[in-house]
């Protein structure tokens, strides 16, 4: 275990969380509409939009309304996009002639791009023509971030508001957070990757001839502005099949460093965009720290177990780090465990290290941070609500043990409530478990497996619980361009996006209409360290348990063989 | 505050649990396993499919000679008796409202009525009348149902419904009309206007109560039985699932196995115990005599963060007692004293009462008898506004400042301004002046005040540690209610409160998003009653009161509403520390089954059996054995509640989950790890 390491590791948490702070802040007025100096910029832009649009921006909505546009929009996108992939072949911007994508493979990108999942069961370079990558693909990288920033912030309202009944306007919700936080943030990210070194171009492919006289094609594309968008929208899509760990996509220490602090970036800053919201910076710092501390705890696992690497390897009298194979040299253990960490950690799934090749229990923390439903820190938007229903189902269990009907910033938990955080934590379940169980019984699920034994069970497993927690990272080792595994994992992915909005947004719809009781002595407090290890003990109790039969079975198993045990 | 714990045990035969009471219990745990009985607890519910479908493993291993015959014969009974413990703990908790309601029924026993049809009197019986007959009730007889007094007046036994053997005085208009079915007059007689049709008494609701027959769940039980159904559904989904990952890896997990790691998993301590908690909370106001309309009132009652209470009876002893003579300049203090004390001894009400107790108390004036003195007693009138003797030619008067001194003036005499200062210390103080006089000389002033219970200052400083705010109602003027308000600890009070002022507060607190609790009894009482979270009605109130509030408090005493409030709030934390305890135990669970059930595939998570259980078979069967017993272990606890203590939320979190929490992590792995070694020195499995 080299200080070097860690001292990294360190200085990324810092430098995350002191950038995470003023831009939580910052889109917190964004989203109370109150004045941010950004807004002689954009807010010319924003009236256009909506002159064009015919939208009434003074006009919110109910739950209901709100989770209708949101759905129309997302369809739409899905739309558009499948099409886009159907009809590529007679669409400009295609110099490399890509023929039409199969139905089942479009039906799974369009699925994965609209829910900010980003699962790839092709090769882009190979593929998507440049007007897919960037009308559709790049386009939903910039929506379904949106979209998920959007549920959140209508959470949070449906938590603050009292006594009320709407949640916001979708529409003008979605504006803004493409206008004020994604946009700007991906311009100054992309400016900075090209000056590093991350292409962005427009070229035909390069045919090369390499030192040793073989043949070599180079994919060219405009990589750099899908590159920002990629790790700030937690979307994870590379351009390339080889995603972060291609040079074009990720050149250099500083973009590596840079792209992971991308990634957490926006979902760190929203805990203090709700803790101002709700009107207690307190209730967001408890998220924060709950977050950052089962993050430290995650990198901690994966940095410890790489390090600890193969023994078999090892036994073959390799010297170095055992555990390199599938890892890029240029980046090394810690920064492809922390890597990994962050990008399951985050709804992210972009790597720069093949998790197949981590070690079993360096590629169970990926997993399990999935599994968790991606709440350390999580996907835009995505990671906090679903942080917010373990804080409902943690007030709720613990709370009676202070002998008051549960509630949370002063709102009464009840069976509305709980009915659809239930069904917000059944869906990972339902999505993961069957899912796995179904591929791993079956000819169309096995004969796509690479590897024999729990690792092959651990390869589905965690192509079921990427889709199911829209992540999109691969374990890669599994040829997931089947119409079975397209089929099923694009069902999954459909699942545990809609699946989890939909009950938060009723959740933001039954919490807004309700009074708030003063906080008093007798509250039980929602703020503190005790809270915070709660909440921390109930997600991995509630969650973790769910899943440990499987895992037991797939990466638990095989780290116990790899040993030797 | 003490003297109502006095009452308790000594009203209704529910107090403990008896012998009978248990068989009767075990008879309905069987009952109860009809699953058009058992679907209402969806966990049990589940657990119940799951052992039919083990024992039918069963017999297919009788059939087949299967070598496993004997260890799923012991997973299958161990699964049944996880449903029963289940069903007892409920059938227990509702035996005791059982018990009482079935002596309840012997006092509704078949009467006849006197009714008036004009003037004739029909004898008909009780059941056959309806709202708005006329029926006459003479001493001796039973009041054949609820209504309310229209002429005459009585004394009553309501001993039936209260427990309380004092007679009470029944009469016509005013806040004692109302009658119950039921109890008997004793004196006297009364002509008592039908309220209620049969069935819908007072008593017959009464008795549904006690039963349970009409029990429905509580919001907050709603709620937690939807998360438990929820968590059930995960395992259900993390177990069967476990087949295909099994059958991948290149073995079979045998069902019963299956089955026992479900029941083992899903919530069921919590689940199998959750309707008893609540009928035992309902149970514990009972035997504080206090009984709520549903159960939705006593959750709410643990919610509730302002009290309104009603000075007199509940922060005040009731009547103002003699604290202090204070002579006029020139006068010693014995002088006025003795002219205190003689002017008071044929005063009946408890002032005087106390005045002559004061003065024995510090001038150790004996008591006279005013008949031998020879004395005349001038009564209180409305228009003198005071009161006194005539002795022996001295005429010595006490009253209000203004009537004393309108006296004295008329005898050509003077106040001196010191009397009126000493009557405006005493005003601002809250305490009510009496000043006394005698000829033409004010000899100076009686200082009552309203006493202050004892110890009540105490409680309303755990209240507010709780986060419970008093608020006194009193219809004294402003300065004597903040006198007695900072007195007693309140942290509010509405003074010169009338029906609208009280309800007005009510709803304020209420839009602040408090939850407000109070006790009434009068008639006006009954909108403000009817708008509080919490309206407790007085039995001896008046009908109109106990159908506003949604409980009845049989012994008449307001202060109570402290207790309702505990009662409630122990009832929350005890449901709370069990879900904890029920979910926490999870985890020693897994680390039992797991390793057993892929030993055989994989003999490398022998890793995870850190109880190093002796084999898969006992590791399996200790866990299901510990997951039934401990229901059964639950039982008095769920019954008694969790320990209550009025502290803050903070520190009382602490302590539960401590307590339940850590306690629920690490008792199964002791108690599994003991189970398995009997069981394997039993050679079990």
């Amino acid at each position: 275990m080299s200080t070097m390491d860690i001292v990294q590791i360190l200085l990324y948490v810092v430098i995350l969380t002191f950038l995470a702070v003023p831009l939580g802040r910052y889109m917190a007025r964004v989203f109370s509409g109150e004045k941010t100096w950004t807004d002689p910029l954009f807010r010319p832009l924003e009236r256009l939009i909506y002159r064009l649009t015919g939208t009434d921006e003074q006009t919110e909505t109910g739950w209901k309304q709100y989770a209708g546009a949101l759905l129309i929009f997302n369809f739409c996108g899905f739309i558009v996009l499948f099409f886009l992939q159907l009809l590529q072949k007679y669409l400009p911007l295609n110099p490399q002639g890509f023929g039409a994508v199969s139905p089942d493979l479009a039906f799974n990108t369009a699925a994965s791009f609209v829910t900010n999942t980003n699962w790839q069961a092709y090769a882009g370079e190979s593929t998507m023509s440049y007007l897919v990558q960037m009308a559709g693909l790049t386009v939903q990288n910039f929506v379904s971030a949106a979209t998920g920033i959007v549920v959140v912030v209508a959470l949070t309202r449906g938590l603050a508001r009292k006594s009320a009944s709407t949640i916001g306007n979708f529409w003008v919700d979605l504006t803004r957070s493409i206008l004020w936080v994604l946009l700007p943030l991906s311009i100054i990210g992309a400016l900075v990757l090209t000056q590093q070194g991350v292409i962005q171009n427009f070229s035909t492919y390069l045919h090369l001839t390499t030192l040793d006289g073989g043949k070599q094609t180079l994919a060219m594309g405009p990589v750099a502005s899908q590159e920002a968008i990629k790790m700030f929208g937690t979307n994870g899509g590379g351009f390339f099949n080889a995603n972060s760990t291609h040079p074009f996509e990720n050149p250099t220490p500083i973009t590596n460093f840079l792209e992971m602090l991308f990634i957490l970036l926006i979902p760190a800053a929203l805990p203090f965009t709700f803790g101002r919201m709700v009107g207690n910076p307190k209730q967001g710092r408890v998220i924060f720290v709950t977050m950052l501390i089962l993050f430290l705890i995650f990198v901690g696992a994966a940095y410890s177990s790489e390090i600890y690497g193969n023994p078999n390897v090892t036994a073959l009298g390799i010297s170095g780090p055992s555990a390199m194979e599938g890892k890029e040299v240029r980046f090394g253990i810690a920064n492809s465990a922390l890597f990994a960490t962050i990008t399951t950690a985050a709804s992210c799934g972009a790597v720069n290290a093949m998790h197949d090749s981590l070690t079993p229990l360096g590629g169970m923390i990926p997993m399990l941070q999935m599994m968790l439903g991606e709440v350390v820190f999580g996907g835009v938007g995505a990671g906090l609500y679903g942080m917010l229903i373990f804080v409902i189902l943690t007030v709720f269990i613990v709370g009676l043990m202070v002998g008051r009907t549960p509630e949370y910033l002063g709102k009464k938990i009840e069976s509305w409530e709980i009915k659809m955080a239930t069904i917000a934590i059944l869906v990972p379940a339902v999505t993961i478990l069957i899912g796995s169980a179904l591929a791993s019984v079956t000819k169309a699920g096995t004969s796509s497996i690479l590897n024999s034994g729990p690792h092959g069970l651990s390869e589905i497993l965690y192509a079921f619980t990427s889709a199911g927690a829209n992540n999109g990272s691969a374990f890669a080792g599994l040829n997931a361009n089947t119409p079975f595994y397209n089929i099923a994992l694009g069902i999954a992915i459909l699942l545990g996006r809609f699946g989890i909005i939909l009950p938060v947004l009723a959740i933001a719809g039954g919490m807004v209409k309700k009074k708030a009781v003063p906080e008093g002595p007798g509250t039980f407090q929602t703020t503190g360290i005790l809270f915070g290890a709660l909440l921390a003990g109930i997600v991995i109790i509630v969650s973790a348990l769910t899943f440990f039969p499987a895992l037991a079975l797939g990466p638990i198993v095989e780290h116990l063989i790899m040993i030797g045990k | 505050m003490q003297e109502n714990v006095s009452h308790e045990g000594k009203k209704n035969p529910s107090g403990s649990i008896n012998s009978a009471m248990i068989v009767e219990a075990i008879k309905d745990a069987f009952k109860k396993l009809n699953p058009s009985i058992m679907w209402r607890n969806p966990v049990m519910f589940v657990v119940e499919i799951v052992a039919v479908l083990s024992t039918y493993f069963v017999l297919r291993d009788l059939l087949t000679h299967a070598k496993t015959l004997g260890f799923n014969t012991q997973i299958a009974i161990w699964l049944w008796i996880t449903v029963i413990f289940a069903n007892f703990s409920e059938a227990i908790a509702e035996g005791r409202g059982k018990a009482q309601a079935s002596a309840l029924r012997k006092t509704r026993s078949e009467t006849l009525a006197k009714k008036l049809d004009g003037e004739k009197i029909v004898n008909v019986p009780a059941p056959d009348l309806r709202k708005d007959d006329v029926v006459l009730v003479e001493a001796g007889d039973v009041i054949p149902g609820d209504g309310e007094v229209i002429e005459g007046i009585a004394s009553v036994d309501e001993s039936a419904v209260t427990g309380e053997s004092a007679p009470v005085i029944r009469e016509s208009g005013g806040d004692r009309s109302s009658v119950t079915g039921g109890t008997k007059v004793l004196s006297d007689w009364i002509k008592v206007k039908i309220t209620a049709n049969p069935g819908e008494t007072f008593l017959d609701r009464m008795i549904h109560l006690v039963e349970g027959a009409k029990r429905q769940k509580t919001p907050n039980e709603i709620a937690l039985t939807i998360l438990l159904l929820g968590l059930t559904i995960i395992f259900l989904l993390a177990v069967a699932t476990l087949e295909p990952y099994a059958i991948y890896s290149g073995t079979i997990v045998a069902v019963p196995v299956l089955a026992a790691l479900l029941v083992c998993l899903i919530p069921t301590t919590i689940g199998g115990l959750l309707s008893a908690i609540g009928i035992a909370g309902m149970d514990r106001l009972l035997k504080r005599n206090v009984l709520a309309m549903s159960g939705r009132a006593v959750e709410a009652a643990g919610d509730v963060n302002v009290l309104l209470l009603d000075k007199t009876g509940t922060i005040t002893l009731g009547n103002r007692m003699a604290t202090e003579f204070i002579p006029a300049p020139g006068v010693p203090a014995e002088k006025l004293a003795d002219a205190a004390q003689i002017s008071s001894l044929a005063d009946e009400t408890p002032e005087g009462r106390s005045i002559v107790i004061l003065a024995k108390e510090k001038y150790n004036l004996r008591e006279r008898d005013i008949n031998n003195l020879g004395a005349t007693f001038i009564p209180f009138s409305a228009q003198t506004r005071m009161s006194g003797v005539n002795l022996e030619g001295r005429e010595i008067r006490k009253g209000a400042t203004d009537a004393i001194e309108k006296y004295v003036r008329e005898q050509g005499g003077i106040m001196h301004p010191d009397v009126i200062t000493a009557v405006e210390d005493i005003a601002k103080k809250g305490g009510t002046p009496l000043v006394v006089a005698e000829g033409a000389q004010a000899l100076g002033v009686i200082h009552l005040k309203d006493v202050v219970k004892g110890g009540i200052r105490e409680r309303f400083a755990q209240l507010r540690k709780m986060g419970i705010k008093t608020v006194m109602i009193t219809g004294d003027n402003p300065l004597t209610a903040a006198a007695i308000a900072a007195e007693a600890g309140v942290d509010d009070f509405l003074a010169e409160a009338t029906p609208e002022a009280k309800l007005k507060l009510i709803r304020d607190y209420q839009n602040k998003g408090h939850l407000v609790a109070m006790t009434g009894d009068g008639t006006n009482d009954a909108p403000a009653l009817a708008q509080a979270d919490v309206g407790v009605a007085m039995n001896s109130g008046t009908q109109a009161a106990k159908e506003a509030g949604n409980m009845v408090d049989l012994d008449s005493n307001p202060t109570k509403l402290i207790e309702v409030v505990e009662i409630g709030k122990q009832l929350l934390m005890t449901r709370g520390s069990l879900t904890t305890f029920s979910i926490a135990n999870d985890v020693a669970k897994y680390f039992a089954i797991i390793p057993a059930l892929f030993f055989a595939t994989y003999p490398q998570l022998k890793i995870l059996n850190i109880m190093h259980l002796a084999t898969p078979q006992s590791a399996i069967l200790s866990a299901v054995i510990f997951n039934a017993l401990i229901i059964v272990a639950l039982v008095p606890l769920a019954l008694r509640g969790v320990k209550y203590e009025p502290l803050g939320a903070n520190i009382i979190l602490r302590k539960n989950l401590l307590f339940y929490g850590l306690g629920g992590l690490i008792v199964p792995f002791i108690g599994i790890k003991i189970i398995d070694l009997i069981i394997s020195a039993l050679g079990w499995a």
